[in-house]
């Protein structure tokens, strides 16, 4: 079970998490705007990197708040964890 | 034929005489002593013989003294209930009266039938189940499965449920330290010095490891110039003083996890000959630990060459552990054949007991010259550069064979020894089972031809054996440095120490693999792995066969695949494969490892969760009413939910009609407790509401209700339900049962991470209300004399309007809604008055004959008037006007959740699947939900179908039967005749609308 640094609670084991998906994928501000491919890319075309991965995480057997994640997928390694709207602290892609 | 205590010594051993015990072996009885195994009282009375193998049904002895024995599995019988297979003899603890039975065979384990396949085996050679049972097809389910799910298998489960108890328990540490062996014991000390909390597990009932394995007498090691059992009573004894120290004896680790988690299983009271009823068995450890010290030792390999299976041929570390641990020598005649010089020192304790070693075989040109000079100096005779081939013996080993085997394949100085016992020794073998479950990468150490922990991927250290250690006082060494170097790593200090020591050791170097023989095919009677009886030519037939990859060769030969997950066999085989294809070990590779190390028990992986506890139960408040008329409750989640209510006799079908009928005529009473509720409540809170709905809510009235649907991003029906505007900053949405929780998730998702700058609060309130649903015609009737406060009339209270008032003395919000299309009230109160708001209702209720109904009556219901169930006529492709729902989305809105999708091309297409209802021309016939729709009739397979059944039920109030179904272009087909094909013949049904009753809408309004 993995250990998870939620940034509003600390520490708290994997049980009371729930995990998101992607971090960093914003709806678009009018959807009615985009293209067919811009909102199917929105939609459905999802990072699956080996290595350095920002995902989202709800405490959702805590406080309730999503925040972000930036996991390695091969080894489990949570590098950081921060809130909603901060940018990725490793400075990698935010789509 | 027993002879009791033949082989017992007269003294010495951890043992204690003073306490017998008696226990019975397959109806026999025996004795031992306290402190004896199952295996080591039975060797004491000179029994070898404890089961037969896995396929050919050889006739199998003890081949080891711990965790890794694949032979001698046995089953422990307390009663019916308590019957515990495939246990490894050497770790049954002894106890007064117990009884034990050995595994596969019949009639008994002398004779044994199934050891004809012994003699078949050319018939089996590896992967033979891939190449037979092939043909004639039928004779699979007739013949073959029969007879090979009778064959297969080991012990036998326990036929009736376990009535122990189990124990769960987490526990938090600063360092866990695996293995109480010499490496384990230093690290614990070390750590534990500088008051860090440190948890000490071992598999074994006694601290100590490879230390219980020492004689007492004056071979034995010394440590800082103790006798070894002297340290080690002190060591044990200093821990246990230290408050910051957890010792758990009797306990596997089994798991290592992420993040440092640890599953440890702790055996409670299978030692005990009486436990206490209520104790618990078992207990599972999850235990947290900031640093990990890994001391689990090493596992010595036996030799593979013909004949090296018969009882009467162990590992010389069992016959040293069973002498120094039990007082029990292996036997009267013993030849050693090894490949590593720490088996030197078993033969010279052996000797020194009384024990005739006949001679020491070695495979190598030479051992060291310290174990060669010291087996001398004892008058032991040592032959060394010899090979084995062959043993004899059937139950028993009585013979073995050896010779010297030239470099050019030339045999020669042929010589047979007679023995009772031959020893075993190929070098040990790490274990590295949890370092590599922690994924950490293991590295190939050629001077030693094993695998050692390499790079850690956790806060994990290896100390000692299982690191590749050798020598008892670096591995005392190694423990304590990487103790104290665990305990820092963790944020508490530890405490550096240094050992002396003086013992006459040998290393534990080998060669895995299997003895050269002659000719140019390997033996069909070498076995490399015991439990699976895999042999060395399965192995050669597997590679011959094409199977290139180490992996595909465990799966092809089941090597390794046994309940011992090959302890002993992986590397002889890895060593085989190497050889045989001229690469090295690790080109070769490494099959992974996964827990559990050792097999585990269902109770203990279960613990607390079972019978009641196995899953929560949510009761509706008119839960203990409904029981006490006659309900039959259906479960949805968690949730009981009352299906229907039977009457004198009633099945299903009849209680469904008349709870129909009686709605339609009278009155019904529901309970709607389980639906979602979610208050969501701020100054934004009905812009969040519409950039969520497909309907629009800024335009709802304080004090009205509007049906609301939800579709996720792509635009599919996520959830639906009522919602109600109680103020203008309070809405109470309510969900469908099953999608309560993630509605608010997704609410809570877009409020957070989208819509952070919106003033809304969002709160579960689905266990707040309990929602009693009054429906029929004479609702209004049945309510009017309980509610004071409002009014009912159709003007002042219209259909989904809402109002506040009281029911009785308590409390109440009424909702004019209805999900039968009758007169309709949902009355929410809090609660706790629920079940007392109930039995007011039912109570006025009885003058108009009312009746309550349940899920199965209110699925009839909503079906007459074409009401959706999401998830029911919705699959997760169903667009709002997929499902007839159009009409509910708002035109004049930009954007809501879902909307953008609803553009796209695809959902616009024609084709897409369309809610309709069918008619069946016999009204009697109910079709299946789930069937297929088809255009045309007596249509070849595989037919176009362009729809299925989504509900299906008897009307009792229509006469006939009602579909509902999604059809591609459904609603341009009302009126045609479509074809339902089915097994007993097509069904033809009328496409219609969906509504079949009350299609004005009449007595909604009423």
């Amino acid at each position: 079970m993995l250990l998870i640094h939620c940034p509003y609670c600390g520490q708290r084991p994997e049980l009371e998490f729930r995990h998101g998906g992607q971090a960093h994928v914003a709806r678009p501000a009018d959807p009615s705007a985009t293209s067919i491919d811009e909102w199917a890319d929105y939609l459905y075309l999802r990072e699956n990197p080996k290595g350095l991965h920002a995902e989202r995480w709800r405490h959702v057997h805590g406080c309730g708040r999503f925040f972000n994640a930036l996991r390695d997928t091969t080894t489990d390694v949570f590098v950081s964890t921060y809130r909603c709207g901060e940018p990725r602290p490793d400075g990698g892609s935010a789509r | 034929m027993n002879h009791p205590l033949l082989f017992r010594t007269p003294t010495g051993g951890r043992v204690d005489r003073s306490r017998t015990l008696r226990f019975t072996f397959d109806g026999q009885a025996y004795q031992g002593y306290a402190g004896d195994t199952l295996a080591s009282a039975l060797l004491a009375h000179g029994v070898h013989l404890m089961g037969r193998s896995f396929k050919y049904h050889r006739p199998r002895g003890l081949l080891a003294a711990g965790a890794e024995e694949p032979n001698a599995l046995v089953a422990v019988i307390r009663d019916a209930a308590r019957r515990t297979p495939n246990l490894r003899a050497t770790q049954v603890e002894l106890y007064d009266g117990l009884i034990a039975e050995s595994q596969n065979r019949w009639p008994s384990l002398a004779f044994d039938v199934g050891a004809i396949n012994d003699f078949l085996s050319p018939l089996f050679p590896a992967g033979f189940y891939y190449k037979t049972f092939m043909w004639p097809r039928q004779a699979w389910h007739r013949v073959f499965e029969p007879v090979v799910r009778q064959a297969a298998g080991l012990g036998e489960p326990p036929t009736l449920p376990d009535p122990d108890r189990y124990a769960q328990r987490y526990a938090h540490c600063d360092v866990l330290v695996v293995g109480a062996g010499p490496a384990g014991l230093a690290a614990a000390l070390a750590a534990s010095a500088g008051g860090g909390r440190v948890v000490l597990c071992d598999e074994q009932p006694e601290l100590g490891g490879a230390l219980l394995d020492e004689p007492a007498s004056s071979l034995g090691a010394s440590i800082n110039g103790q006798p070894a059992s002297r340290w080690l009573a002190d060591a044990v004894a200093t821990l246990s003083a230290r408050p910051n120290v957890t010792l758990l004896p009797r306990t596997t680790c089994f798991g290592y996890f992420a993040h440092n988690m640890l599953s440890l299983n702790q055996r409670l009271t299978e030692h005990l000959a009486a436990p206490a009823p209520q104790a618990p068995r078992e207990r599972l450890w999850q235990v947290r630990a900031r640093e990990v010290v890994l001391a689990t030792g090493a596992i010595e390999r036996p030799l593979v060459f013909p004949g090296n299976d018969r009882p009467g041929m162990l590992l010389a570390s069992a016959a040293r552990s069973l002498l120094n641990r039990h007082g029990v020598k292996v036997g009267s005649r013993v030849v050693l054949v090894t490949g590593c010089d720490a088996a030197y020192i078993t033969a010279l304790e052996l000797q020194a007991a009384g024990v005739t070693v006949v001679r020491i075989l070695d495979t190598r040109p030479a051992a060291a010259e310290h174990v060669t000079r010291a087996a001398l100096a004892a008058g032991l005779m040592v032959s060394a550069n010899v090979t084995v081939l062959g043993t004899s013996g059937r139950r028993r080993v009585t013979g073995l064979t050896l010779a010297r085997l030239a470099a050019t394949g030339e045999v020669s100085d042929r010589e047979s020894l007679a023995c009772d016992t031959v020893l075993m020794s190929g070098g040990y073998t790490p274990t590295v089972h949890l370092f590599s479950q922690s994924r950490g990468q293991l590295r190939f150490d050629a001077a030693q031809q094993v695998f050692v922990p390499g790079v850690s991927a956790e806060r994990e250290h290896s100390a000692g054996a299982c690191r590749g250690t050798d020598g008892l006082r670096s591995t005392l060494d190694e423990g304590a440095a990487v103790g104290a170097a665990a305990a820092f790593a963790a944020g508490s200090r530890g405490v550096l120490a240094s050992y002396t020591v003086q013992a006459l050791e040998g290393s534990l170097r080998g060669q895995p693999g299997v003895l050269p023989q002659p000719g140019s095919h390997p033996p069909a009677r070498a076995f490399v792995d015991f439990q699976n009886d895999v042999t060395s030519k399965d192995l050669a037939l597997a590679m011959r066969e094409g199977f290139e990859s180490v992996e595909h060769i465990k799966r092809y030969t089941t090597n390794g695949m046994a309940t011992d997950q090959g302890k002993t066999s992986n590397m002889n085989a890895l060593g085989f494969v190497a050889k045989s294809k001229a690469i090295t070990v690790p080109q070769a590779g490494l099959t992974t490892f996964r827990m559990p190390y050792t097999p585990v028990t269902f109770g203990s992986l279960a613990g607390y969760d079972r019978g009641d506890l196995f899953d929560p139960v949510r009761p509706t408040p008119s839960h203990d009413w409904a029981v006490a008329h006659g309900v039959v409750f259906e479960d949805v989640g968690l949730w009981k939910r009352a299906r229907y209510f039977p009457r004198d006799g009633e099945d299903m079908h009849a209680a469904v009609d008349r709870e129909c009928l009686a709605v339609r005529a009278s009155v019904g009473l529901f309970d709607a407790s389980t639906l979602g509720k979610i208050a969501v409540v701020g100054p934004d809170a009905a812009t969040f509401l519409n950039r969520l709905y497909v309907n629009n809510f800024s335009t709802l009235a304080v004090g009205k209700c509007r049906y609301g649907i939800l579709t996720r991003e792509d635009g599919f029906v996520y959830d639906d339900g009522v919602i109600a505007r109680l103020a203008d900053e309070h809405f109470h949405v309510t969900t469908t049962t099953g999608g309560a929780a993630r509605v608010l998730q997704m609410m809570e998702d877009y409020l957070q991470t989208e819509w952070s700058d919106l003033q809304v609060w969002l709160t579960s309130t689905t266990e707040q209300w309990a929602v009693i649903a009054v429906q029929g015609p004479k609702a209004r009737e049945v309510l009017a004399p309980l509610v004071s406060g409002l009014n009912l009339s159709a003007s002042e209270l219209p259909h989904m309007a809402l109002a506040h008032g009281h029911l009785g003395d308590i409390p109440m919000l009424l909702m004019r809604v209805s999900f039968t299309g009758e007169l309709g009230y949902e009355i929410n109160v809090p609660s706790g008055h629920g079940q007392r708001a109930w039995e007011m209702v039912w109570a006025a209720g009885q003058a108009y004959g009312m009746t309550p109904y349940g899920t199965e009556a209110m699925h009839v219901l909503r079906a007459e008037k074409g009401y959706v169930i999401v998830g029911q006529e919705t699959d997760g492709t169903a667009t709002p006007d997929d499902a007839g729902l159009s009409w509910a989305i708002a035109k004049s809105k930009a954007d809501f959740v879902g909307k953008r999708s609803l553009a796209r091309p695809t959902m616009l297409a024609t084709g897409r699947k369309q809610l309709v209802g069918l008619r069946t021309v016999d009204p009697r016939l109910v079709l299946e939900e789930g069937a297929q729709v088809a255009a045309t009739p007596n249509q070849k397979v595989p037919m176009r179908l362009i729809g299925h059944v989504t509900s299906s039920y008897h009307s009792a109030v229509l006469g006939h039967s009602i579909a509902l179904a999604m059809v591609a272009d459904g609603r341009a087909r009302i009126g045609q005749t479509l074809y339902v094909p089915m097994p007993e013949g097509e069904i033809p049904v009328t496409v219609t609308t969906t509504v079949f009753y009350d299609t004005a809408g009449a007595r909604l309004h009423d």
